[in-house]
C-alpha cells in the first residue's frame, strides 16, 4: 500500500518546476501563497498529479488543500479508495 | 480585517484600467439601434459581441407578441410557479420546447444560468458523481456545487481522459453525470459528442449537453450539436438558454427520461425564483417558431461566420480552430488585448474582451460573435478595423523576433 512517506518525494519532484521562486519545497509550503500558482496553474498541476498517481481529485476537496502536506495526504486517502 | 478588504485588489485593478481610460467590464450601451448596431460613447457602433446569433431581438413578430402579452398579462408574475401558480403561457412555451425537441416535457427557468443550476443540482446530489469538461461555463460549476455531488473534471474535449476517469470510478460510473457543452463560449470549439456518447454508453453514465451556444446554430432543425451529430437519442438531458439565438432571457431543460419533469419539485433554482415575465415568454415562443420555420437564418449565420473567419485569417490573426459564429482572436498579452479592444471600440466596433482567469489556457482573446443580421458591409468594416489594430501587434511580434 502506498503511504504518505512514499508519496511525498514523488510529489516534491512533480512540484519542483513550479517552485523556482521559492528557496526550496517543504511539506509546509503553501501551494497558492508561496508558490504563487494562479487558479489555472493549480488545475494543471492537479491534472498532472492525477495521471501520475492514477487518481481523480474531487473539486469539492480543493478548499482543504493548502500545503504540500495536505496534497500528499489527499493523494494517500484517494489511493486507499 | 473587514469583510470588505478582499475587494481591494479588484478596486486596484479597476483603477488601473480607468487610469488608461479603459473599462471594458463596465461598458454602457447608450442606445440600442438594432441587433447589430448601438450608440456607445456617443458613437455609432457595430456590435459583434452580443451572442445574438440569429438577430431576433428586433424581429417584428417577437416584439408584437411581447407587447401583446405585456398589455394582456402585465409586467411580471411577482412570484414563483410553485407558490403563485403558472401562467398558461409558461405551459404553452414548455410544450412548444418539448415539441421542438420531440420529447414529452420541458421545464422553463427564469435565466440560462438558473437552468444549469436547476437541472444539474436536481440530477446529481450527495452520493453521485459529476464528470464535467474542464472548460465548462461558470453556471455549470455552480450547478455542480449546489447539488452536493462529488465533482471531477476531465481535460477539455479529451475523451481519453474522460474514459480514464470513468474507469477509475468503477461501479460509481453508473451514478455519474457527464456534462459537456455543444459549442464552448470562449473559443467556439465543439464537444466531440459522438465519441463522448460512446464512452457514456460504455460505462452506463448519464449525459447532459448544454446547448446554450448551439441552439439555433447547429443541426438541420436548429436543435444543436446533439442533432447535428445524430446522437439525440443517447443524450439524456439538454440544457439551453433563451438569451442567445432566441433573443430574450431565460433557460430550459429537456430530457428523454419521463422522470425529468419531477425536477419541478426538487430543483431549488426552479422553486424559489419568480417565474419568467409573460412578455419574455411570448417573444421566446415566437422566436422558437422562427427558428423552426426559417432555416435560411442559420444558413446566413454560417455564411457570415465564414466571411469573418476568412477575413481575420487573411490579416494574420490566430483564431480558434473551428469556423463558427464564435470567432476568437488570440492576442499574445493582456495589455495588447486591452489596447486593441479599445482601438476597435474607438473605430466603432464592439467585441468581447476576454482575459485570464476567465479564459482557457490563460489566453487573452478578442471574441466576436457573429449574427445572421450582420450585413456583408458590416462584416467588411469589422475586418478593416481588425486590420487597423493589427499593425501594432505585428510590430510587437517583429520586435520579439529580432
Amino acid at each position: 500500500m502506498t503511504t504518505y512517506t512514499d508519496i511525498l518525494p514523488q510529489l516534491l519532484e512533480t512540484l519542483k518546476p513550479y517552485a523556482k521562486k521559492v528557496g526550496g519545497l517543504k511539506e509546509t509550503t503553501d501551494l497558492v501563497s508561496e508558490l504563487g500558482l494562479d487558479s489555472l496553474q493549480v488545475m494543471q498541476v492537479l491534472l498532472k498529479i492525477e495521471d501520475q498517481f492514477d487518481i481523480s481529485i474531487p473539486l469539492n476537496n480543493l478548499p482543504n488543500i493548502r500545503t504540500v502536506k495536505d496534497l500528499g495526504q489527499e493523494i494517500e486517502t484517494l489511493l486507499k479508495g | 480585517m473587514s469583510l470588505f478588504e478582499k475587494f481591494r485588489p479588484i478596486q486596484q485593478a479597476r483603477e488601473d484600467l480607468l487610469a488608461n481610460g479603459i473599462n471594458p467590464f463596465h461598458l454602457t450601451i447608450e442606445k440600442i439601434l438594432s441587433p447589430t448596431e448601438a450608440v456607445i460613447n456617443g458613437h455609432p457602433t457595430i456590435l459583434v459581441g452580443t451572442n445574438n446569433y440569429l438577430g431576433l431581438t428586433f424581429h417584428p413578430d417577437c416584439i408584437q407578441a411581447s407587447q401583446e402579452a405585456l398589455a394582456r398579462e402585465g409586467t411580471g408574475t411577482t412570484g414563483s410557479r410553485m407558490a403563485n401558480g403558472s401562467f398558461s403561457s409558461h405551459g404553452d412555451l414548455e410544450r412548444a420546447i418539448a415539441d421542438f425537441y420531440g420529447v414529452p416535457f420541458a421545464v422553463v427557468f427564469s435565466t440560462g444560468y438558473q437552468a444549469n443550476l436547476g437541472v444539474l443540482s436536481a440530477l446529481a446530489g450527495p452520493g453521485d458523481t459529476i464528470l464535467m469538461d474542464g472548460d465548462s461555463h461558470a453556471s455549470i460549476y455552480d450547478g455542480c456545487r449546489l447539488g452536493g455531488a462529488e465533482v471531477l473534471r476531465f481535460k477539455h474535449n479529451d475523451v481519453t481522459d474522460l474514459d480514464k476517469k470513468l474507469r477509475r470510478l468503477g461501479d460509481r460510473s453508473r451514478r455519474t453525470l457527464i456534462i459537456v457543452e455543444g459549442i464552448y463560449s470562449m473559443l467556439g470549439d465543439r464537444a466531440p459528442l459522438k465519441d463522448i456518447v460512446e464512452v457514456k454508453k460504455k460505462y452506463g453514465a448519464t449525459l447532459v449537453v448544454d446547448e446554450a451556444h448551439s441552439l439555433g446554430v447547429l443541426g438541420e432543425r436548429g436543435r444543436g450539436l446533439a442533432e447535428e451529430d445524430g446522437v439525440e437519442q443517447d443524450v439524456d438531458c439538454i440544457v439551453g438558454t433563451f438569451s442567445k439565438s432566441l433573443g430574450s432571457t431565460g433557460g430550459f431543460g429537456i430530457s428523454i427520461h419521463p422522470e425529468f419533469e419531477l425536477i419541478r419539485y426538487t430543483s431549488r433554482p426552479y422553486i424559489f425564483t419568480a417565474s419568467p415575465c409573460p412578455s419574455v415568454i411570448a417573444s421566446t415562443k415566437v422566436a422558437l417558431r422562427i427558428i423552426r420555420e426559417t432555416p435560411q437564418l442559420r444558413q446566413q449565420l454560417w455564411e457570415n461566420s465564414q466571411q469573418l473567419y476568412a477575413g481575420l485569417t487573411k490579416i494574420g490573426y490566430t483564431l480558434g480552430a473551428e469556423v463558427g459564429p464564435i470567432i476568437a482572436a488570440m492576442i499574445p498579452s493582456k495589455e495588447q488585448a486591452l489596447a486593441m479592444w479599445q482601438g476597435l471600440l474607438e473605430q466603432g466596433i464592439y467585441v468581447n474582451l476576454m482575459i485570464p482567469p476567465a479564459t482557457p489556457n490563460g489566453e487573452s482573446l478578442l471574441r466576436c460573435s457573429v449574427s445572421a443580421a450582420h450585413t456583408p458591409k458590416q462584416l467588411e468594416t469589422i475586418i478593416e478595423s481588425f486590420a487597423n489594430v493589427y499593425s501594432p501587434l505585428k510590430e510587437h511580434a517583429a520586435s520579439l523576433s529580432t
